[in-house]
């Protein structure tokens, strides 16, 4: 009787076995959190999401209906105000959650990529904007675009980004940079499913008394389940 | 029903002229944005120094025996 090799393992497999090992179910979508993650500055984060959701939602229609449907109609008005409040509105958020994290040490507990995919993300997710103010197609994106242009000159990048040319601008604007902000994005929010929500630092962790183990505030990770404090 | 509404906001802060700016050293900045950026500090602060709702009553449950 003969015994049959085990088959090599596909590429799917590989890719599904690093992803659950990585992302258990009960990580990705946990049903419970520790109690310090009842905090002001989580919300701005969860903003920060939402805000983004409007700005794609809206931008997509812009994108559809063109510059003159933004310009000349009251529906356009509308839509238009609606991406730009949104943009306003992911920057105030984003920049408050920052603020919060920074001051947390958020990268404690090996949460580097975590802190880093945040951060990173505020840093493009300002030339995203600055590309959407020089693609409004009036006057307003002529001046920027011209001021902004010798900045890039000035740093040498000017041969690749040229700020006058609207086509080029509006590609950045609506494909590459909103892939990477929301690329980061996601990224950000699995980082953070995979090694929990970093605890206090170790004065506000005596203040909150027995919500943050020991093991927690010390540790390397925080795991989420009942042991840890789940709210 | 439309102009008015406009008018009415319109009236409360006056857009129709250059942007104010505010100059200290190398620092240029529109009001607007001092502004803006005086509400993220407020923001900043508030998310701080609030309690979040309910927040007092899971530490509460957590020390008053519920080791669940």
């Amino acid at each position: 009787m003969s015994v049959s090799p085990p088959r090599p393992k596909s590429w799917t497999v590989r890719v599904r076995e690093a992803g659950v090992e990585a992302l258990p179910p009960e990580k990705l979508l946990p049903d419970g959190q520790p109690t310090y993650v009842a905090s002001w500055i989580y919300v701005f984060g969860v903003a920060s999401i939402a805000a983004l959701v409007v700005i794609i939602g809206s931008g997509t229609i812009l994108a559809l209906k063109g510059p003159a449907w933004w310009h000349y109609t009251g529906i356009g008005h509308f839509f238009n105000s609606i991406h730009m409040w949104a943009v306003e509105l992911f920057f105030f958020a984003m920049v408050v959650h920052l603020w919060g994290k920074y001051w947390m040490a958020a990268w404690r507990g090996g949460r580097t990529r975590v802190w880093i995919t945040g951060a990173v993300t505020f840093l493009v997710a300002v030339p995203t904007a600055l590309t959407g103010y020089v693609s409004q197609q009036n006057f307003d994106a002529q001046w920027i675009s011209t001021q902004a242009k010798d900045a890039m000159n000035s740093v040498g990048v000017g041969a690749f980004f040229n700020l006058t040319n609207f086509g080029q601008m509006y590609s950045y604007h609506v494909l590459i940079m909103p892939l990477a902000v929301v690329g980061l994005v996601g990224a950000h929010v699995l980082l953070v499913r995979r090694h929990g929500v970093v605890p206090p630092l170790p004065f506000h962790a005596a203040r909150a008394g027995a919500d943050v183990p020991a093991a927690v505030r010390e540790g390397p990770s925080t795991p989420t389940g009942p042991s840890n404090g789940v709210a | 029903m439309q102009h008015v509404v406009v008018a009415a906001i319109g009236a409360i802060v006056n857009l129709d002229h250059p942007a104010h700016i505010i100059e200290w050293h190398f620092i240029k900045l529109t009001v607007s944005n001092v502004i803006v950026i005086g509400l993220m500090f407020v923001a900043f602060f508030a998310a701080i120094l609030l309690p979040f709702p309910g927040s007092g009553a899971r530490r509460e449950a957590r020390r008053g025996g519920d080791k669940s």
